[in-house]
């Protein structure tokens, strides 16, 4: 026992340095999992604090262009509200239907950190449960998509965004309406991403738009992702790897809504029930 | 003594700072992302016990962690450099050895050993770093080469913070 103990006194530095990293590497794993909670990142209260200190000056470097930014988007939503409460189609009268619920509801989350230049990067903003965020909501901006809710404490969370190497988002093409996956390209470019699994017969233009479908349970259709910027055909396989040029420029960003779907849980549930019901 | 761990705390502090919310805000050419802050390790007294020198490379690589949400990468790399930095410095050490109390910089050593003592070291962790963040073998090689130019660049700014902070005395 004695000779035991010698031992490990005596590779102590040894020993202590493989359980640090023991501890790293499982932190690591961890952190790779797309649902997690973890007290090391920026969604913990002392660090998202900081930031959101360093933000408070940072934000008058892009008040300018943020506050241009918010008019074009005010603009555009008084343009939808005419249209729908004026119709042009007479043959289509506006009907006020009460049957209808709504669906989505936004809350606005301003961003108190954020990274474009890693393989995979997080935006922190100042919203979390207090606030009714939960995790795996959409979040846009008033220029597109930006990510998905990832992690939650009381008032911060963590944003997955389109700049991650685990982002998948559905999107189709808005002339022709066919849809695929919407990936980050392996080239880390902050401004492009790729739409994978469109078939090579589907005719693709440069400039075409790129939104959001609407089978997706986190955000609502027709949101703008993009517009492409060239097709390739993939080699060796059916599919064409679509290059998007994104509208949200995640360099800049400040107000963002964060998207809670009020039927997202009634659609996942029938979805299940019917895939169990296939298997069985 | 007490001076010199003040002084110690706050340049841990200042490069942290330094590190999350300039550097890393910066893009150059979409490849370059330096990491100043291992200079923080680099620069400890060499004298420094080693179960404290790999718990301060923890603490130095989780708190960059946490700024950047990489959880584990840079606590990974830094503690793997507290661990090779006593045999490094005992392989590179001067004729007569260290003094103690005294810590590594150009201005006792001079240019020459400071950039090869300081080289080995950087690039071992941006090695680690950028291999641990892409986490696929699929663009190994353009991977390989944001370590090369990022690890250049970090080199240069080591350089050049340590020129700022004391003249060689020649």
């Amino acid at each position: 026992m004695r000779t035991l103990f010698d031992l490990l006194w005596r590779n102590h530095f040894v020993l202590l340095f493989v359980a640090i990293q023991s501890f790293c590497i499982y932190l690591i794993i961890q952190n790779n999992r797309y649902q997690h909670a973890s007290f090391f990142n920026s969604s913990n209260a002392a660090v998202a604090k900081i930031n959101e200190g360093v933000t408070y000056f940072k934000e008058y470097i892009h008040l300018r262009e943020n506050n241009q930014l918010l008019a074009e988007e005010n603009a555009r939503l008084r343009n939808t509200l005419s249209l729908i409460t004026n119709p042009k189609d007479t043959t289509k009268p506006f009907v006020s239907d009460t049957l209808q619920k709504q669906q989505y509801t936004y809350v606005t989350a301003k961003v108190v950190n954020s990274s474009t230049t890693l393989p995979n990067n997080f935006l922190t903003i100042d919203k979390g449960t207090a606030d009714g965020i939960k995790p795996e909501m959409g979040v846009i901006c008033g220029s597109g998509v930006v990510g998905i809710v990832q992690q939650v404490s009381e008032h911060y969370s963590t944003v997955m965004t389109l700049l991650h190497s685990k982002s998948k988002v559905s999107a189709k093409i808005n002339s022709n309406g066919f849809y695929g996956s919407l990936v980050w390209g392996d080239d880390l470019n902050a401004h492009e991403s790729i739409l994978k699994d469109i078939d090579k017969t589907v005719p693709v233009k440069k400039g075409d738009t790129i939104s959001t479908t609407e089978f997706s349970a986190l955000f609502p259709s027709g949101i703008m992702i993009g517009k492409v910027i060239e097709s390739k055909l993939n080699p060796g396989s059916n599919f064409n790897a679509i290059k998007v040029g994104l509208s949200t420029n995640f360099g800049n960003l400040s107000y963002l809504y964060v998207i809670d779907n009020l039927k997202k849980n009634e659609q996942r549930k029938l979805e299940e029930e019917t895939q169990k019901a296939n298997e069985q | 003594m007490i001076i010199n761990i003040l002084q110690i705390i706050l340049r841990f502090i200042v490069l942290v700072a330094i590190q999350v919310f300039i550097l890393n805000n910066i893009q150059l050419g979409g490849v370059i992302n330096p990491y100043l802050y291992v200079l923080f390790l680099l620069t400890l007294p060499v004298q420094t016990p080693r179960l404290l020198l790999l718990l301060i490379g923890f603490a130095l690589g989780i708190s960059i962690d946490m700024f950047q949400n990489s959880t584990g990468i840079h606590a990974f790399a830094c503690v793997l450099i507290a661990f090779f930095r006593p045999a490094w410095l005992k392989l590179v050490a001067p004729r007569d050895g260290f003094e103690p109390d005294e810590s590594p910089g150009i201005k006792k050593f001079g240019f020459r050993w400071f950039l090869v003592y300081a080289s080995v070291l950087v690039i071992a962790h941006h090695i680690i770093i950028f291999n641990l963040e892409i986490f696929r073998f699929s663009d190994f090689w353009s991977t390989q080469l944001r370590v090369l130019y990022s690890s250049i660049f970090t080199i240069v700014l080591i350089i050049i913070s340590q020129y700022l902070m004391h003249r060689p005395q020649k």
